[in-house]
C-alpha cells in the first residue's frame, strides 16, 4: 500500500485504524461525507479506504468549486469573452471545463482572450494596465475564495478602476450540505467538515447538522492523520450518542472564522435566491451576487448574457458523483470516454474532483488491493 | 486554485501595510494580508489562497502543510507554477 510505503506516520495510522475498528458495532455500515475536495484528494491519493474497516465508507461530496459550476455559467462567461474589447481572466482549474459549445481553451482558439491568473489581484492589475479594454474576472469558489474577490472588488472601487469587473459563481457550502442531507437518495452518518472553508466561516454554521439532522461533523485537516483522526472522532461521536460540532483541525480553524472575510464578503455580495450546482439542480440561497452598489464591478449588469441553463450531457453522471450517490467508478463513462484530458464532466476537470483524484490515484490502489487478495 | 499554500514572511511593504512579501517554496512574491485580523511581522508563516493570506500558522504546520503538499505532486506544481506569473502589487 502507498500509505505504508511513502507515509512516515504508518504506524499511527494503523494505530488509529484499529480504534477506528474496535468502536465498529457488529452488522452496522457507517457511511461519512467529506464535504472537501482536497479531502477526496488525500484520501485517495494516500489510500485511506485501505485503512478502513469494510464497514466504514467515506462519500465523496460537493466540495469541489470547479466541478460544481453548471454549463450555463461556462456557457456565459465564454459569451461575455466574446464581446468586442473584453479580455476575460480565470483560474486555470476552470480552462478545461466544458459548457455546451466547449471549454474556454476552445474559445480562445476560436478568438477570445482568456487568460489565466493566480489571483484575482492579478486581474485587476491587468484591468489597470489596459484601460482599453474590459477586463472581466470569473469570479468561482466557497467561502475560501470569496473573501479575496471581495477584497479585490473594494480595491479597484477605491482606486476607481471603471474596467475592472467580476462574473460572481461564488457558491455557499451550507446550503448544498442541507440538500444533500434533505436528498432521499443518501443516507449518512456524518460529516468530515471542509478545513479552508471553515478557516472563513468557522464551525458554527454546521451546528444545524448536528442538532436539526443529529448527526455528527468533526471539521478535518488536509493530511491523511488528520482524516484518519477525524474519522475516529466520528466513530466516537457515535459510539457515544452525541451529534455534536467539534474541531480537529484547531492548527488552522478558528471556531468563529475570520471576521475580517466574512465582513468583505457581505460588504460586496450578497446572497442570490437560487443558483443552479451541477449535478445538484437549484439549491436555494446557495450563492453570492454582486450589491447594488458595486453594480459598475458587476460583469452580470455590464453584459448581457443569455443565462440559458445547459442539461448536462446525458452520459455524465457527476450530478450523482457530487451527491455521493455513486462512486466514480460507478458512472458508465468513467476512464473510458471521460478521462482527465478530454473530461465530459466536471468532477474529472479538477485535480480536487473525485473523478480525477479517483483516476490519478484510487484506481491503482484498488488494482493493489485486488492484487494482493488474489496472493 | 483550491489549495492554500503555507509562505513566510519576508517583509511587510513599507507604504503598503497590506501587501506582505513571502517565500513560497524558493519562490518570493507578493500577496495581500488585508483579510488576517492580526498582521504577521517577517518569520511569522500564513496560509495562501490565490493571492491572500487566508491565516497565519506555526512553523511546524506550515512545514507539515509543505511536506504534505509537496507529496500530492502536480496540483501543487501547477499552483507553485501560477504563483510565479503572479504579480500582484
Amino acid at each position: 500500500m502507498r500509505f505504508v510505503d511513502e507515509y512516515r506516520d504508518a504506524d499511527k495510522a494503523r494505530a488509529l485504524s484499529a480504534r477506528i475498528t474496535a468502536l465498529c458495532e457488529p452488522g452496522r455500515a457507517y457511511k461519512f461525507m467529506e464535504v472537501c475536495g482536497g479531502h477526496t484528494h488525500t484520501i485517495y491519493k494516500h489510500g485511506l479506504e485501505d485503512y478502513l474497516p469494510e464497514q466504514v465508507t467515506l462519500v465523496h461530496g460537493p466540495g469541489c468549486p470547479v466541478c460544481v459550476i453548471p454549463m450555463g455559467r461556462v456557457d456565459d462567461s465564454i459569451h461575455i469573452a466574446r464581446t468586442p474589447g473584453v479580455l476575460m481572466t480565470s483560474f486555470g482549474d476552470m480552462m478545461r471545463v466544458p459548457g455546451s459549445g466547449g471549454n474556454f481553451f476552445d474559445a480562445n482558439a476560436e478568438g477570445t482572450n482568456i487568460r489565466m491568473v493566480y489571483s484575482p489581484l492579478d486581474s485587476l492589475k491587468i484591468a489597470r494596465q489596459n484601460p482599453d479594454l474590459q477586463v472581466v474576472f470569473m469570479a468561482i469558489g466557497f467561502e475560501t475564495t470569496a473573501p479575496s474577490t471581495a477584497m479585490t472588488v473594494l480595491r479597484a472601487a477605491a482606486e476607481e478602476v471603471p474596467n475592472f469587473s467580476i462574473f460572481c459563481n461564488h457558491v455557499t457550502i451550507i446550503p448544498a450540505i442541507k440538500a444533500i442531507l434533505d436528498s432521499p437518495d443518501l443516507r449518512l452518518d456524518g460529516f468530515l467538515g471542509p478545513g479552508h472553508v471553515s478557516t472563513v466561516i468557522g464551525c458554527r454554521p454546521y451546528e444545524f447538522i448536528a442538532r436539526d439532522y443529529g448527526k455528527p461533523v468533526v471539521v478535518a485537516g488536509f493530511e491523511p492523520l488528520d482524516i484518519l483522526q477525524s474519522i475516529y472522532l466520528l466513530m466516537r461521536q457515535l459510539d457515544e450518542g452525541r451529534s455534536q460540532v467539534e474541531n480537529q483541525y484547531t492548527r488552522v480553524v478558528p471556531w468563529r472564522g475570520n471576521a475580517v472575510a466574512l465582513r468583505a464578503i457581505g460588504e460586496v455580495m450578497e446572497l442570490r435566491p437560487y443558483f443552479e450546482w451541477r449535478g445538484l439542480g437549484f439549491i436555494s440561497h446557495s450563492a453570492l451576487r454582486v450589491r447594488e452598489r458595486y453594480a459598475t464591478f458587476d460583469a452580470e449588469r455590464k453584459f448581457d448574457l443569455p443565462g440559458v441553463r445547459v442539461a448536462d450531457p446525458k452520459a455524465c453522471q457527476c450530478g450523482e458523483v457530487l451527491k455521493g450517490v455513486l462512486k466514480p467508478w460507478e458512472c458508465k463513462v468513467f476512464g473510458t470516454a471521460c478521462t482527465p484530458e478530454t473530461p465530459i464532466g466536471t468532477c474529472m476537470v479538477s485535480p480536487e474532483g473525485a473523478c480525477a483524484a479517483y483516476y490519478n490515484f484510487g484506481r491503482f490502489s484498488r488494482q493493489r488491493v485486488r492484487e494482493a487478495s488474489r496472493t | 486554485m483550491c489549495l492554500a499554500i503555507p509562505g513566510e514572511v519576508v517583509e511587510i511593504s513599507a507604504d503598503r501595510p497590506d501587501i506582505a512579501r513571502v517565500a513560497v517554496s524558493g519562490v518570493k512574491r507578493l500577496i495581500n494580508i488585508g483579510l488576517l485580523g492580526e498582521k504577521p511581522v517577517p518569520g511569522e508563516w500564513v496560509l495562501i489562497h490565490v493571492g491572500f493570506a487566508l491565516s497565519k500558522v506555526d512553523e511546524g504546520e506550515a512545514k507539515a502543510v509543505l511536506d504534505f503538499l509537496e507529496g500530492i505532486g502536480k496540483s501543487y506544481e501547477d499552483e507553485l507554477a501560477a504563483l510565479r506569473d503572479s504579480r500582484i502589487e
